[in-house]
């Protein structure tokens, strides 16, 4: 643990939460400052919520305003439900990132800089024209300069290393300083370090001397005037780690396969801001997680397909401009009757769009965007964590139910991290598979009465021998039929059954009263800012509940009376109405809404300011 | 299970096939079936896989697990099917629409990988199920529906293509050829890796002279080159011609029949560059080579993936808890 014997006076203010920015270069190790200081929270016991940022190009020139990297955690008590709105404190590695980012500091917030690199070169890179540190300019915040790489050059100069190998370790004593201000422990980075720089003892120990030192510093200098102590969140005992929505969704599916005693068989084409769920199954790799890097998103979506012919759990994961190309395979999957999750972690679009940026514009492609009558199951994930249980209700109602599933992540989800809690087996839920008659029984359109699955038969099970396939099938018994009657009953049999789905669906669970002057009706990743707002709303006196949809489609049975019971509706979505038109084309409603399409999600102040806006009208 | 020895009949699914009258895609069935008898895998070891047209009706008409994809799509199902269970004899059929045109860059991106796939693809050099368009093999000049002033594109040669990108075993194949056509299947059948094999015939209602001369017996010998490992490259009637290399370069010589120059090129299906100049070979400059023109031993996709799995070591019997725990969970008690 920390040396906490303070040889001077330091105030220690207790807070609930508190909300950090990291901001450098994107080659300045920003994400990995702030994932380290993320286990440092985690670990002291607190609740939390992380979000990085950063620019689409790899690595944007040096010191420019374009090239800023963000990493944002809001951490704390049980009231942390998401990354933060402004940040109480930015921690700025150069004149850019301070620049990219003071619009978004209150008065009174703490900016941390490294003032050795605000050089005359670098203030003009990011349009300053004399040096803000110096210029009063910044006289409304606490602003805290700390030469970082004379520091660390000090603390470093009987090492041996070179230049540019001490300066390399500079991101560290930053981390040291905001551990002491936090009280948060060092060993979980010092052990990170040692494991990282295995093979080079020296680097190790050099950025360990680095983290210590900015620690002292903190500790003995007087410009740190005050330290912090975060509530902790009360937490179910249990195993934890930290997960983004990709590393989730992998674990999900590689859960899934475990559960139902196959492989997991992912084909995936390599798309921002997907990439991770492709990457994270390679680590992977096994005699039962076959993982194949396809040539284009439509044979990556077709060779999954193969796989549920094969008998194997399939997934493909892909953001939107790969889900428009596996679009005609979706409808494969649907008319062959095969199980298959698609994870679609959307980005601002339409074509190449934002590609780094979040969005939720894509709702109304999964539901219909596919010729034909072609229906499917939708679902959304709220959080990071709950990229695992929604992407495994995705793969428990894909094999049910034979049919293709799609789970909707966004950018915001696949990046963020929260603490997970690990499951343990019997927690886990039963996965059930459509019966399997004997041979001289079997037909491969049968169905079964209850769920309307057909039965799922594969290469090498003898007895089952049969032809999918595209053109419409014969009921029961799954020749190709052209007869038309056959096919609209085919056609009412597909939707039938994806309608049946209702059936897994629990009640909704409406935060707040059951009835009153405003409902919110969410979805996905606005969860938490969603939830947030309406907290605060409720503390101040305003009758709002609010539900947050996971099952897009089929939708909540109980969704029309619940919505019912309420003066007025808001639905928060950030694209231009999508789930609002599916609501009121289901229920002959008219909610309002609350629209934000600029990559960025919508956060808790923007939907309290609209929750109050409507209230205030009433 | 009782060990049974199945025939082509076993094979049939019994349904009606439904080509045209005359079409050369009964001839290739009945040689396929024939061929997968031939294995002796029992039958539900075998999947027969397509894409879209009149060729991609094929999984129908076999008794076997069989999958109807999309248009162009059949190779990456067939991979998923592959790689799920390597075990599976995995055959693709396609034409030279569904093939080279709209999947391929599925042909192109199999081959390199050498998945384990048994690729035979029907050239009848038109799009026969849409009726009649110009495809990737229809020849300049030839009128279609979409060319009535004559085809200007120039036309790909599927063998050389495949040649081209170092697949591991090409042949190529003519439908009324039943005892050659045949033993290249056998061949395909055993290939480890990706196999792939043109099968030449005509269409009959849009295609219906093509190929002709390649199969009238009084024309067919003097341009047809039926190319065999170890055996120099003569053809004709009277066998009485031969091609040899000069500078690279091929020609036709002739000779007095029984007595072949030692400068004629002797064919070896593992020398790939000789593979690509052979296949090369169109009319009216070359006769028109059938056999197999490429076979040579490189691992496959499913080997090399399973090895690598094997060296990592099996996970089978991993505990869930401990994976997803990972290297840096932490405990809250």
């Amino acid at each position: 643990m920390n040396n906490t014997n303070n040889s001077r006076k330091v105030n220690v203010s207790q807070l609930n939460s508190v909300t950090v920015r990291f901001a450098g270069d994107s080659g300045d190790g920003i994400q990995l400052v702030g994932s380290q200081f993320a286990n440092a929270t985690a670990i002291a016991g607190n609740e939390l919520s992380t979000q990085p940022d950063f620019p689409a190009e790899i690595r944007a020139p040096a010191g420019s305003l374009g090239g800023v990297s963000g990493f944002q955690i809001s951490f704390g008590d049980e009231s942390v439900l998401t990354p933060g709105n402004k940040p109480g404190v930015l921690l700025a590695m150069n004149p850019a990132a301070l620049a990219v980012n003071l619009k978004n500091l209150d008065k009174g917030s703490i900016i941390i800089t490294n003032s050795d690199a605000f050089t005359p070169a670098a203030l003009e890179k990011a349009g300053y024209a004399s040096n803000p540190l110096e210029d009063g300019s910044l006289a409304n915040y606490r602003v805290i300069g700390v030469p970082v790489n004379t520091l660390t050059e000090g603390a470093l100069k009987d090492s041996g290393l070179t230049g540019t190998q001490v300066l390399k370790c500079k991101n560290f004593y930053l981390l040291g300083l905001l551990y002491w201000m936090y009280g948060l422990p060092l060993e979980t980075t010092r052990a990170w370090i040692k494991t990282k720089f295995k093979k080079a003892p020296e680097l190790a120990a050099a950025n360990i001397k680095v983290l210590l030192a900015g620690f002292d510093y903190a500790e003995t200098t007087e410009i740190f005037d005050a330290r912090f102590q975060l509530k902790k969140s009360p937490v179910i005992p249990g195993k934890y780690r930290n997960l983004t929505g990709n590393e989730a969704v992998a674990y999900a599916l590689i859960t899934a396969a475990k559960l139902l005693k196959k492989k997991l068989f992912c084909g995936s084409y390599p798309i921002t801001p997907a990439s991770e769920i492709l990457q994270t199954l390679s680590k992977h790799r096994a005699t039962d997680v076959v993982v194949f890097q396809a040539e284009d998103e439509i044979a990556a979506i077709c060779s999954s397909i193969g796989a549920a012919f094969a008998g194997e759990l399939a997934a493909t994961g892909t953001s939107g401009p790969g889900l428009s190309l596996k679009t005609e395979a979706l409808g494969l999957a649907v008319i062959a009757e095969l199980p298959l999750v698609v994870i679609n972690v959307q980005r601002g679009g339409p074509s190449t769009g934002l590609p780094t940026k979040t969005e939720q514009s894509d709702l109304l492609q999964a539901v219909y965007g596919r010729h034909g009558e072609c229906p499917l199951v939708v679902l959304a994930a709220t959080s990071p964590s709950d990229c695992f249980n929604t992407t495994l209700e995705a793969a428990r109602i894909a094999v049910k139910y034979m049919t293709p599933v799609i789970v909707l992540s966004n950018s915001y989800l696949s990046s963020g991290s929260e603490p997970f809690r690990i499951p343990k087996l019997s927690e886990l839920p039963k996965f059930h598979l459509p019966p399997l008659p004997e041979p001289a029984d079997y037909k491969p359109f049968m169905r079964d009465p209850d769920t309307l699955a057909r039965p799922w038969t594969w290469p090498g099970l003898a007895g089952y021998e049969y032809r999918a396939g595209g053109l419409e099938k014969a009921d029961i018994t799954g020749g190709v039929s052209y007869d038309p009657e056959n096919h609209e009953r085919m056609t009412k049999l597909r939707a039938e059954k994806v309608a049946r789905v209702v059936r897994e669906i629990p009640p909704t669970k409406i935060y707040g009263q059951a009835e009153g002057d405003l409902l919110v009706v969410g979805w996905g990743s606005t969860y938490g800012a969603i939830k947030t707002a309406v907290s605060e709303a409720r503390k101040a006196g305003l009758n709002v509940s609010s539900i947050h949809i996971r099952h897009i489609f089929p939708m909540p049975p109980d969704l029309g009376s619940i919505m019912r019971r309420f003066r007025k509706v808001l639905v928060p979505e950030e694209n231009s109405g999508q789930l609002r038109l599916l609501l009121r084309s289901a229920h002959m409603l008219e909610p309002l809404g609350l629209n934000k399409v600029q990559g960025q999600p919508i956060n808790s102040d923007e939907v309290l300011a609209k929750i109050q806006e409507i209230l205030r009208g009433n | 299970m009782e060990e049974t020895k199945l025939t082509a009949k076993n094979f049939s699914s019994g349904l009606p096939v439904k080509w045209c009258p005359g079409c050369g895609d009964f001839a290739i069935l009945a040689m396929i079936q024939k061929t997968l008898a031939g294995m002796g895998l029992p039958l539900e070891k075998y999947a027969v896989i397509s894409g879209i047209g009149c060729s991609s009706r094929f999984p129908y008409y076999v008794s076997t697990y069989g999958f109807h994809t999309l248009h162009g799509r059949a190779l990456p199902v067939a991979s998923g099917v592959k790689l799920s269970n390597p075990e599976l004899a995995v055959w693709v059929v396609t034409g030279d629409g569904d093939g080279l045109s709209i999947g391929g860059n599925h042909m192109l991106h199999t081959i390199r990988r050498n998945i384990g796939l048994k690729i035979v693809l029907f050239n009848n050099r038109i799009y026969a199920m849409t009726k009649g368009q110009a495809s990737p093999t229809t020849l300049q000049g030839s009128r279609t529906k979409t060319t009535p002033l004559g085809a200007i594109d120039y036309p790909f040669n599927p063998a050389r293509f495949a040649v081209g990108l170092d697949c591991t075993f090409v042949a190529r194949g003519i439908d009324n050829d039943i005892a050659g056509t045949s033993a290249i299947l056998e061949r395909a059948a055993k290939h480890n890796g990706t196999a792939f094999v043109e099968v030449l015939h005509k269409c009959v209602p849009f295609t219906d002279k093509e190929f002709d001369t390649l199969k009238d017996p009084a024309t067919k010998e003097d341009l047809l080159l039926r190319v065999e490992h170890g055996k120099p490259l003569v053809f004709g009637k009277n066998r009485d011609k031969g091609i040899v290399f000069r500078n690279f370069r091929p020609e036709i010589i002739s000779f007095k029949a029984g007595t072949v120059p030692e400068n004629v090129a002797v064919y070896d299906e593992t020398n790939s560059e000789m593979a690509y100049l052979v296949s090369g070979f169109t009319q009216p400059e070359f006769p028109v080579p059938l056999g197999v023109l490429k076979a040579v031993r490189k691992p496959s996709y499913e080997e090399l993936y399973y090895d690598q799995v094997k060296a990592v070591g099996d996970t089978k019997g991993h505990e869930l808890e401990a994976l997803l725990a990972g290297p840096d969970a932490w405990e809250i008690k």
